[in-house]
């Protein structure tokens, strides 16, 4: 889960001041973007974009589902993103959340959003490539934005 | 800047909206269910199974941890070698009888009660009883307070004192919450037994009898119904759902 | 009835800037070990499987019960109609909030994931005495502030019956909340060293005296900046007796409560570790909180006869009885804990997770720390308040005010 921060004006003009820091050190490249690594499998559970908007929004579903219920459908999982994501290191293993090629990694510190997810969880897959993986239906994907929808109050 | 950075700041508005949506999840699991693309069936703690264990302290020998091990390994709850603070999520527990000098090994892990004393004191609800029976932490919400430790009697329960790395994927465990057996709860939503009772099986004595003691027809039903295994602590009133035979 | 004025302290002497000083630092070096503790895990303190709370919690409960207590002033004043005490409810009000605050953040610093707060304060779980206790806590602030308002504002305190409406209803919660800590331990049926109804009215008995002792403590600190005595002789005599009386009723408890599970032969084992063999826990309950905690300051206050005799002794013997009542929570914490959970009556066990052992336990230097850091806390609350708004009673009128009831 995220860290709660009750302080958002501060870490935001921290962000920004930090944003624009980072700007200047990079002029000539323009904006620096992250460029997290690509997944394994021929698609992700949705598309990128709205993988990038949902994806907190979706794992915490999951997890109390997983967790209250037993509900374990593997496209949801944690450890899904995990494996299809996972980054080779030098020594031929996946990195871990310590290293910044971690995919999760490469996002969140430009962000500037902190997770502790990776302290309990394992932040590289136990196998390497080892995924079952089934990508969801279309019509699954929209249910899923049209509950996240409904359940903002 | 590119991205929208109120989007990416986990601000207070997002943070209880994302609350809101857990409570959304307890008050009504069949609309989010369905939203994942799940349904009933995938739930795999049904509220019509109650799984418990026998353990047969005849078949038992002192000295062996075979039990203990599995569990270690399948779990990875190996410790720093501080014997104090390191998780123990099962241990073989040497009794003496005074009187007559008789000597038995008692595996104990958490006995996942039918009223567990752990989930009446959390304060935050992160102890919690599946469906099914299953005693579990929700380390999502776990404060560490360890007030469970404090009221559990069969202290089954362990206090994470440091900073984990490499953890089973199946099995999260992290600095500052509270934990214990799960029943190898990611092999019961697979359809396999608890670690340690495919071990004992498997290279042990055979010990351990798994199963769901609702269902009248199973094992595990009709020798609790012929030998009326003991509880430990049973005058507590905590209803365990593990059991000893020749205690 | 004479008019009663407040001051707030405006005299500041090198000595009380120290005092802020020392506040400030150790306030400082507690924050530090909490950051401590919350990086490298609780590894680095002594608590461990066997003793899950440790010296961080005798400090938090500690301060808690105190602030209930604290309270008692105040309660005093307003609710039994006792005008002599009204000089010193502002103040009453003012400690049970700084102490409560104090033993809070001990408490919630000494958390494994002190940062999910936010977490705690949401989810909760009815059937947990520690959620009712995030109510009982918080609420308490809340009521004592609004007392706090109903005394000090100048249109609100116009109304007498608005201070004694809210005046009951503090004293109503005090109450709650205090069986609700007490409890917190009562409620624990599977530890023989407690599984106890009497620990709530124990806990509140305890409350009463550590408040007041609290109180007369920072009334002794206050009189060189005060520029006139506040514990006068007619308080002072008040504070002598129900210091007294509070000691005693506290002794009644602890000696029932010892009797009856030495009586109940299954609780006996625990009865005779700590009352007997025990080692550090023996020598804290018989020295620490009846010798040191108990008589010696009941002597003190017994013969303490004139007037001056009493505002030399009040103070000395309030030291004492918040020693002894830190020394009578590490017995009752720690000391509940150290003795082995029983799984298996009648046997003796043993194992590689210390079944069937008395656990053993050292305090590290980040718990004392922390747990100072939050008594710190309380007392700079304090500190500063009396300099911004006036809490304290204006010479003439505290001398007077016995006269005019």
């Amino acid at each position: 889960m995220r860290r709660p921060r009750t302080m958002a004006p501060i870490v935001a003009s921290m962000v920004i001041v930090a944003a624009v820091s980072g700007m200047s050190a990079f002029a000539g490249d323009g904006t620096p973007v992250p460029h997290p690594p690509r997944g394994k499998g021929e698609r992700c559970v949705a598309d990128t974009g709205f993988m990038r908007k949902n994806h907190m929004k979706m794992l915490l579903h999951h997890r109390t589902e997983a967790v209250h219920l037993g509900v374990r459908t593997p496209q949801y999982d944690l450890n899904g993103c995990v494996s299809c994501h996972a980054v080779e290191g030098s020594d031929g293993k996946p990195v871990s959340f310590a290293s910044d090629r971690h995919f999760c990694k490469s996002c969140h510190s430009y962000a500037a959003v902190s997770i502790d997810c990776f302290e309990c969880h394992a932040s590289r897959p136990e196998v390497q490539g080892k995924t079952a993986f089934v990508a969801p239906a279309d019509r699954e994907v929209a249910a899923i934005d049209r509950y996240l929808r409904d359940i903002r109050p | 800047m590119s991205t929208e950075p109120q989007q990416a700041l986990p601000d207070r508005r997002t943070m209880l909206r994302g609350l809101g949506g857990a409570f959304a999840t307890l008050l009504a699991p069949g609309v989010t269910l369905y939203a994942f693309g799940a349904n009933d069936a995938q739930a795999q703690a049904s509220p019509k199974v109650r799984w418990a264990l026998l353990i047969d302290l005849g078949k038992c020998p002192a000295g062996c941890d075979l039990c203990v091990t599995a569990c270690r390994e399948e779990n990875g709850w190996q410790g720093n070698g501080r014997a104090e603070t390191d998780a123990q999520w099962i241990r073989k527990v040497r009794l003496r009888d005074a009187r007559t000098g008789q000597d038995r090994e008692v595996p104990v892990m958490c006995q996942h009660c039918d009223k567990p004393a752990c989930v009446d004191v959390c304060p935050t609800g992160a102890s919690f009883k599946r469906p099914d029976g299953i005693v579990l932490v929700d380390k999502h919400i776990c404060i560490g307070c360890r007030f469970c430790m404090m009221a559990c009697p069969y202290k089954a329960r362990s206090f994470v004192h440091e900073p984990v790395t490499d953890q089973k994927p199946w099995a999260p465990r992290g600095k500052g919450t509270v934990e214990g057996c799960t029943l190898c709860v990611h092999r019961l939503d697979a359809g396999r037994p608890p670690a340690c009772v495919e071990t004992c099986a498997a290279k042990g004595g055979g010990a351990m009898l798994f199963g769901d003691l609702n269902d009248p027809g199973s094992e595990i039903a009709k020798a609790v119904a012929r030998h009326a295994p003991a509880q430990i602590r049973s005058d507590l009133g905590l209803e365990p759902a593990v059991r000893y035979r020749n205690l | 009835m004479a008019k009663l004025r407040f001051q707030r302290l405006e005299r500041s002497s090198p000595a009380s800037w120290a005092m802020i000083g020392l506040q400030v630092l150790l306030l400082a070096l507690g924050l530090a070990a909490a950051l401590y503790m919350e990086e490298h895990g609780h590894a680095v303190s002594g608590m461990s499987n066997q003793i899950v709370w440790g010296l961080p919690h005798v400090f938090a409960v500690f301060l808690i019960v105190a602030a209930s207590g604290a309270l008692n002033v105040a309660s005093i004043s307003s609710v039994f109609d006792r005008p002599a005490y009204k000089p010193y409810a502002r103040l009453s009000g003012l400690l049970a909030i700084a102490l409560l605050v104090g033993g809070l953040a001990v408490l919630v610093l000494d958390l494994g994931r002190p940062e999910r707060l936010l977490v705690a304060m949401t989810t909760y779980n009815f059937k947990s005495i520690f959620a009712w206790n995030i109510y009982l806590y918080s609420g308490f602030v809340l009521i004592v502030g609004a007392y706090l308002f109903a005394m000090m504002d100048r249109r609100a305190s116009q109304s007498t019956r608005l201070g004694k409406t809210m005046g009951w209803i503090a004293f109503g919660w005090r109450l709650v909340l205090t069986t609700g800590t007490g409890s917190i331990f009562g409620f624990l049926a599977a530890r023989e060293a407690y599984d106890a109804a009497i620990m709530a009215p124990l806990f509140i008995a305890a409350s009463f005296l550590y408040g007041l002792a609290f109180m007369v403590l920072v009334l002794a600190a206050a009189n060189r900046d005060a520029g006139h005595e506040l514990l006068t002789a007619d308080i002072g005599k008040s504070f002598r007796f129900l210091l007294s009386i509070f000691a005693l009723s506290l002794l009644y408890f602890t000696v029932v409560h010892h009797l009856t599970k030495l009586y109940a032969g299954g609780h006996r084992g625990v009865e005779i570790f700590l009352l007997r063999d025990g080692g550090i826990y023996t020598l804290l309950f018989w020295l620490g909180q009846i010798a040191c905690g108990t008589l010696l300051p009941l002597g003190l206050l017994a013969a303490a006869r004139d007037p001056a005799a009493v505002r030399r002794a009040l103070p000395r013997a309030s030291l004492l009885f918040l020693i002894g009542g830190l020394a009578q929570m590490y017995v009752v914490i720690v000391g509940g804990q150290a003795y082995p959970l029983k799984l298996f009556p009648g046997f003796e066990a043993s194992s590689s997770f210390f079944d069937g052992v008395v656990a053993s336990y050292h305090p590290s230097l980040p718990e004392w720390l922390l747990g100072i850091g939050g008594m710190a806390l309380a007392l700079l609350q304090v500190s500063l308040a009396l300099r911004l708004m006036p809490f304290l009673p204006e010479a003439r009128t505290a001398d007077r005010s016995p006269v005019a009831a």
